[in-house]
């Protein structure tokens, strides 16, 4: 009656074998480099003052409602992102240290958002910016889960057709040969939109220039895998939000880990004959030794 | 394979009438579920949910998705102690472990229809091939859960087609006349289909929340999250036929298959071996020891959740521990727990969107939860009553009761 644990646990590795083994021998994809024509934004702290002139452009220009939930229907308030407010200024105080700081898609260059869409709603398209096609979503809420900057925002007021929310970088904007509206509206051209290759030079001159003004490093030249949307502080990342995630990219990882017991699609068939063929042969012994009894492993 | 011979465990209807006491009060649950339903559908999901943007799966994926296919993998880990393991003595739990899974996953099927915000594009996922991203677990774990979900089912068909060839109505006599051996000649290959799916989808619901590597606690952040999750899967589906045989034998006065429950407590045994191997082996291998250790919140809700994994086994550890029926549940009911509080962790409290942000079901989100188990529940009771699923004769004194139907 009793099941020998030899039997059993040959039996759960063999099931495992699959998963394990591939886990085992999964190879790291090749790093994604940001496509030719990448386009993306720079935002300096040390230029920002905080006027929020941007946070309105962008609603304006993405024809989102106002925000006014904080002051009570008064005035455009948003406290962070959220289905209305792509694009938000939060103030970081610490002591006498402060720094503004722009939150917005980081468009990154291999994004989790688009690893975890079913249908690719969400998908790099042209100039590598990370939009959404709504016809496509099924409001599943994966690329939030994803997003290791928390960015998609899911419109939860609506019953009928909530779509998620991201900065899109204004490409219907960039369509018209127009400028993204949080960067044609600053005053202080702390955020520019450019070429990604044009703006790390950019970042890279204004480090060189100012030694003392920055913290020596451009954020999402290599973070994340890099991304299309590039920062400069004069305070540490971390304490304005842009978390230390390393060079490897967010879907690496699982990537890497799911191809490896994927590949071709190889090992599930493969699993599947070796299933079949141990059931057969049980079968077929059970034939033999009880004839007549057609029941055969019937459930 | 004289089991299969046996008499006593050819599975036979229950019989008996349907609304008992029991049932009345499961069904007002349902019915509570119900309303709750119609209010989500109607109002949304920010007014029926707790759900935000910090956490934008809640208890419907923690609970009913993830746990709950966990919980109806009794039919996937049956199946492999009887068929690839040649258990046949095992063969009278398959059925009604299929039953449950069945349930369990159809049950998941729709809390993802109500969870997802635009579940009338849901159609396309499995149609709309040419837009499949291929990176995308999710989409593997969907597909492969639409498909099981049915293999269960049809897995589960000679129940209703032995029913069916006692039918009055011609159509249904002759399918199913029809259908008894054809499923006895495919049935291999549906089964092999059903091995080879929960395998594939419940590693893949670990491996989901890899994608959210640089916000998961190092405590569960690990490569081995599809392993871990596949393994303990298949603790958690013997522990679940353990439970529902000894509940349905209770319930409907069936005399339980205790010498099989028995078995199946030994079987867990390597499995749970196995687990905690990983489970622990991963933590020293990636120096987290001191993060075990550490007391606050996220340490003792794995120490609780490892402590479970351990408690289990140590309760089945002697043929004489496992011939007690009592101990037999509730040490399936400790691993049923660990199971579950393994996956509220990596899916609730593992992933940290920021301090911000913070997450408690609702009382809707509740009630859907509620309503769906106990629609789930009269589901089994109604098929057990009228097809042939459980073993197990009803003892002598009961017979005249249910030969009154
Ligand atoms: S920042 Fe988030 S939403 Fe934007 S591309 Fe990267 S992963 Fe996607
Ligand atoms: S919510 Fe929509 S856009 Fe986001 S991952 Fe799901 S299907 Fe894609
Ligand atoms: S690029 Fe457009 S959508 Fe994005 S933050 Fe700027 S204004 Fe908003």
């Amino acid at each position: 009656m009793g099941i020998s644990r030899r039997s059993a646990l040959k039996a759960m590795a063999s099931v495992t074998a699959t998963s394990a083994v591939s886990a085992i021998s999964a190879r790291p994809a090749a790093a994604a480099e940001a496509p030719a024509d990448a386009v993306g934004m720079l935002y300096d702290t040390t230029l920002c003052i905080g006027c929020k002139a941007c946070v309105v452009a962008c609603a304006d220009a993405n024809d989102r409602e106002r925000d006014t939930a904080w002051s009570e229907g008064k005035w455009q308030a948003p406290v962070d992102l959220n289905q209305h407010t792509r694009n938000i200024i939060k103030l970081y105080v610490d002591g006498p240290t402060r720094s503004f700081v722009k939150q917005q898609c980081m468009h990154c260059i291999d994004p989790a958002c688009v690893n975890a869409c079913m249908l690719g709603s969400l998908q790099k398209r042209e100039f590598g910016i990370v939009t959404y096609e709504a016809s496509l979503c099924t409001g599943c809420r994966y690329c939030q889960m994803a997003c290791p900057y928390n960015i998609p925002k899911f419109e939860w007021t609506k019953a009928f057709n909530p779509k998620i929310s991201k900065c899109e970088l204004c490409n219907h904007r960039l369509a018209e040969g127009k400028e993204p509206a949080c960067c044609e509206v600053c005053p202080r051209e702390a955020v520019i939109y450019g070429t990604r290759a044009d703006l790390l030079a950019e970042a890279h001159r204004r480090l060189e220039a100012h030694p003392d003004r920055y913290v020596p490093k451009v954020y999402g030249e290599f973070d994340a895998g890099g991304t299309q949307v590039l920062y400069l502080s004069h305070v540490p990342f971390e304490q304005i939000g842009l978390p230390d995630i390393g060079p490897r990219s967010v879907p690496e990882t699982q990537r890497s880990l799911q191809h490896g017991i994927y590949q071709w699609f190889a090992a599930p068939v493969a699993l599947y004959g070796v299933l079949a063929a141990v059931m057969l042969r049980h079968r077929a012994k059970q034939g033999n030794e009880t004839a007549g009894n057609a029941d055969g492993g019937q459930p | 394979m004289s089991a299969h011979a046996d008499v006593r465990h050819a599975p036979g209807p229950v019989g008996g009438a349907f609304f008992t006491p029991g049932v009345k009060i499961v069904a007002v649950v349902a019915g509570i579920g119900a309303l709750a339903i119609v209010y989500r559908l109607a109002f949304g999901l920010g007014a029926a949910t707790n759900l935000n943007d910090g956490y934008p799966w809640g208890l419907w994926i923690a609970f009913d998705v993830v746990t709950g296919t966990a919980l109806a993998c009794g039919g996937y880990a049956m199946a492999l102690l009887v068929y690839i393991l040649n258990k046949g003595q095992y063969h009278p739990l398959v059925r009604p472990a299929l039953l449950t899974s069945a349930f369990g996953y159809t049950i998941a099927g729709v809390s993802v229809v109500l969870d997802v915000g635009r579940y009338w594009l849901l159609w396309k996922v499995p149609l709309y091939f040419w837009h499949w991203n291929l990176n995308s677990v999710l989409l593997e774990v969907a597909l492969c859960i639409m498909a099981y979900t049915m293999v269960l089912w049809i897995e589960l068909s000679p129940a209703f087609f032995e029913r069916g060839v006692t039918a009055e109505t011609p159509w249904i006599r002759r399918v199913s006349e029809r259908g008894l051996p054809f499923m006895k000649k495919a049935l291999v290959w549906v089964i092999a289909l059903g091995l080879l799916l929960p395998t594939m989808h419940q590693s893949s619901l670990g491996s989901l929340l890899l994608l959210a590597g640089p916000r998961l606690h190092e405590l569960w952040n690990t490569p081995l999250l599809p392993l871990l999750f596949l393994v303990s899967c298949v603790g958690m589906g013997y522990a679940a036929v353990v439970m529902e045989g000894a509940l349905a034998s209770s319930v409907l006065k069936r005399r339980p298959e205790r010498e099989m429950l028995a078995g199946l407590g030994q079987a867990i045994l390597p499995v749970l071996g196995l687990y905690l191997v990983l489970r622990l082996g991963d933590l020293v291998w990636r120096g987290q020891l001191g993060a075990l250790f550490a007391f606050d919140l996220y340490s003792v809700l794995s120490l609780i959740e490892i402590g479970l994994f351990i408690a289990a086994p140590l309760m089945l550890a002697t043929e004489r521990q496992r011939a007690d029926m009592g101990n037999l549940f509730r040490a399936a009911m400790v691993l049923v727990l660990g199971g579950a509080l393994y996956r509220f962790d990596v899916y609730l409290v593992a992933f940290n969107p920021g301090a911000h942000w913070s997450y408690f079901p609702s009382v809707g989100e509740t009630l859907v939860t509620a309503g769906l188990v106990s629609l789930e529940v009269l589901g089994y009771v109604m098929i057990v009553k009228y097809f042939p699923i459980l073993t197990g004769r009803a003892p002598e004194a009961r017979a005249p009761i249910l030969a009154r139907t």
